[in-house]
């Protein structure tokens, strides 16, 4: 009797019966949805309440540029029902290859599960012109960081909404009222907010990275310059003089950093310019207290209202 | 553009009749005024989603435009009133103009078009030392554009998606990948058919830009067909298994046609069509900290080699890397440390050899543009397993930006025939166009 042998295709075939024999997942009764960014997971939670499971990829404390596509993210992602991205290639760098390989067909691009928020919002820095790379990383669709406007964050909520009540139309009208609900507290904290940032109207500006335009056009702020020389270039000795030149031309005192950059160059202008850095939150969870879209615009209008009183 | 300025001079055309009719008849009472601030505001809103639609059409993937059974869904506009309509006809008319660009067909058609990507791989090579006749590792010559890879990549429909990478030599090209991936499978199997890096160990799937060093380890020249490595045409199938604890394990399963490598870098020969080769892959990954992940593989290769009709290889892989990134200063941090091990067992006359290699590396980023690394060599080769080649390199990389990268390596090496090498290498890594990312 010949022994039994193990050609390289039952090899193979025995390793993938495995995968699926391990692999039966999980009947899940609410939706899941994954978000790229704590944003988008803020935004979504106010609107789902309890109806959904909510989860973002990206911390609120690092660059959402530059998130490493590690394998536990495909674990969350391949239970999604529903992928919410920021979009206009913010999460270029990242986000496809997980996508790819989740192998859950809901929330291929295309597919019913994968939502763009960017397609609700007002997207302002839409580059004109030939774009090219000696711009620096420039985003040839607009500028990313939209949904620091809460008019933004309105809009948002609301194509969110309506997309969780199209996976899910038995609680589409919970969906709606949760939204109604969200407007309305919104509004009454914009009228808060706008009081507050009121006397700074026309306040001029310096940030790290082109985080900032959205914010800016709601509160009548003016960003006069930028610490990196170009989106995403490192500042250089040459810029970084230059910059301190416009602010003290400009009579600018203020300098917001994301919580990811080095304060090394920012503390050096502000001793230049005799002016002062603020580490701002451009996300939901920068800090441990900012819990939600709310929390994030009272922590950033107290930290910059507090700022321009320091520096009048 | 050109729609978004039609886009927005049709409506502000379409409102001024109205906003004139109201300011001519009288003075304006304050609830005139706030309904007129409500319009305005409507109207907005109106341009804003209108603006977001158009974004989303143009930058819409092929697989949205053909929605068979995964549709796209556009926001939904509140019930549409005869004004608007009207604006919208307008808009949609506009639109229908498609500006001719250059005569390259409408700008639709161009979006349809793949990401295309080059990417330049020059490399320098100074230093002592003949590389004995028998080394599989082959030395750089002064200066040569090593490699331009061409990428192009789409999503084909919507259930796969297509990758070519399309490498450029100074004389020839090959296809280093070029392959379909389907990604709406049921029971999450992810599977690619065409021509492939395969999924054994980690150095293997790597391209050529991706490498933290400008050579590959010696272990991956001696055993695993150097830089091409198991490069073949064929079928892989993976899928994630469900494990305890936040573990990460994931399978995949390869068929190729059993050609890898040549020359002395050869690992696997077809010489009929029965003779297939074979790549098994299993990865678990865990996430230690926030900052902190372990990765650790074990791989299987199995095929015909270059000796005769009959004679078999198997390879054997274990692997492990470890990262570190802190979160809050990642893009001026982190760390990884790499160690491949492999063992080789060729069948050939008129002995088996049976060889064993390994590197170990570590990787430190200094700076947001600095990275310094190192790496021990040490392997036999795949033919004479009594000859073990020793090495040792420093490596430090520049990165300009995110799209370039200047590398110098010092690279000293330990052949097996009493010879040694001293090289200092340079590389010079450039990329145009939208490349895709790699997976992690």
């Amino acid at each position: 009797m010949e022994h039994l042998k193990f050609g390289p295709m039952s090899v193979t075939c025995m390793f993938l019966l495995l995968a699926v024999c391990l692999g039966a997942p999980a009947e899940a009764k609410k939706l899941t949805v994954v978000t790229a960014t704590t944003d988008m997971a803020a935004l979504t939670q106010e609107v789902g309440g309890d109806r959904i499971s909510v989860e973002s990829v990206a911390r609120g404390y690092q660059d959402p540029h530059f998130v490493e596509a590690k394998p536990s993210f495909l674990l969350k992602l391949r239970q999604a029902d529903l992928l919410i991205v920021v979009g206009l290639q913010l999460e270029i760098g990242w986000l496809p290859p997980l996508v790819t390989q989740s192998g859950n067909a809901r929330i291929q691009i295309g597919a019913n599960g994968y939502l763009d928020a960017s397609q609700f919002a007002e997207i302002l820095d839409i580059p004109t012109g030939t774009v090219t790379r000696a711009m620096g990383d420039v985003h040839p669709l607009g500028n990313p960081h939209y949904w620091l406007d809460p008019d933004n964050g309105r809009r948002i909520a609301k194509g969110i909404a309506a997309k969780l009540g199209d996976l899910d139309p038995a609680d589409s009208s919970y969906f709606q009222e949760r939204f109604q609900d969200f407007d309305k507290r919104l509004t009454t904290a914009e009228q808060k907010w706008d009081a507050e940032m009121k006397p700074f109207h026309g306040r001029k500006l310096v940030t790290y990275h082109n985080s900032f335009p959205n914010f800016a056009k709601h509160f009548g702020l003016n960003v006069v310059g930028y610490v990196e020389p170009r989106p995403g270039i490192p500042p250089t000795p040459s810029h970084t003089l230059e910059l301190i030149g416009l602010m003290k031309r400009e009579n600018c005192k203020v300098i917001l950093v994301e919580p990811y950059f080095d304060l090394k160059t920012p503390n050096s202008i502000a001793r230049e310019t005799g002016g002062k850095v603020v580490q701002y939150l451009p996300s939901v969870g920068g800090e441990k207290d900012v819990t939600d879209y709310f929390k994030l615009f009272d922590y950033d209008i107290a930290l910059l209202t507090q700022a321009f009183q320091a520096t009048q | 553009m050109k729609n978004l300025i039609l886009t927005v001079s049709a409506v502000v055309l379409s409102t001024a009749p109205l906003i004139a009719q109201q300011t001519s008849t009288s003075q304006a009472s304050a609830p005139d005024i706030s309904a007129m601030q409500q319009q305005i505001k409507d109207l907005q809103e109106r341009i804003i989603s209108l603006e977001g639609q158009m974004r989303m059409l143009k930058s819409a993937p092929p697989a949205a435009s053909a929605p068979a059974g995964a549709t796209v869904q556009q926001p939904l506009p509140a019930p549409t009133p005869p004004a608007a309509q009207t604006q919208a006809a307008v808009i949609a008319g506009a639109e229908g103009q498609t500006p001719t660009l250059g005569g390259a067909g409408g700008s639709a058609a161009k979006a349809l078009n793949p990401d295309i990507s080059v990417i330049g791989d020059f490399i320098g090579a100074l230093g002592t030392g003949t590389v004995p006749a028998l080394a599989q590792q082959q030395p750089f010559p002064s200066m040569e554009m090593h490699e331009s890879e061409v990428g192009l990549q789409a999503i084909i429909d919507p259930y796969a998606r297509g990758d070519f990478f399309i490498s450029f030599g100074e004389e020839g090209v090959n296809l280093e990948e070029g392959y379909i991936t389907f990604t709406a499978l049921p029971k999450s199997f992810v599977v690619k058919v065409g021509k492939m890096r395969s999924a054994f160990g980690k150095v293997n799937m790597m391209h050529n830009h991706v490498l933290p060093w400008i050579d590959r380890p010696l272990v991956s020249t001696n055993l695993v067909g150097g830089e091409d490595g198991i490069d073949d045409a064929g079928v892989s199938i993976q899928r994630i298994i469900p494990a305890p604890k936040g573990i990460f394990l994931e399978a995949t399963g390869q068929v190729f046609r059993g050609d890898s490598g040549s020359g002395l870098q050869s690992v696997f020969k077809s010489w009929q069509r029965s003779d297939v080769s074979t790549v098994a892959h299993l990865r678990s990954y865990k996430d230690v900290s926030e900052s902190t992940n372990l990765d650790i593989g074990l791989s299987y290769a199995r095929g015909y080699n270059d000796s005769g009709a009959s004679f078999l290889t198997n390879l054997y892989g274990v692997d492990a890397t470890v990262r570190w990134k802190p979160l809050r200063r990642s893009i001026y941090h982190s760390f990884i440390g790499r160690g491949e091990l492999f063992w080789s067992q060729r069948q050939q006359f008129p002995v088996e050899q049976r060889a064993f290699g390994f590197y170990t590396s570590a990787d430190y980023q200094l700076g947001r543009r600095w990275f310094l690394g190192g790496r021990f060599d040490r392997s036999a080769r795949s033919k004479f397993a009594n000859l073990t080649d020793n090495g040792g390199s420093i490596v430090l990389t520049y990165w300009p930006s995110e799209f370039s990268q200047i590398r110098g390596q010092y690279r000293y090496t330990d052949y097996a025939e009493n010879r040694s090498a001293n090289e200092l290498l340079l590389q010079v890594i450039f990329s145009l166009g939208a490349h895709g990312a790699h997976p992690f």
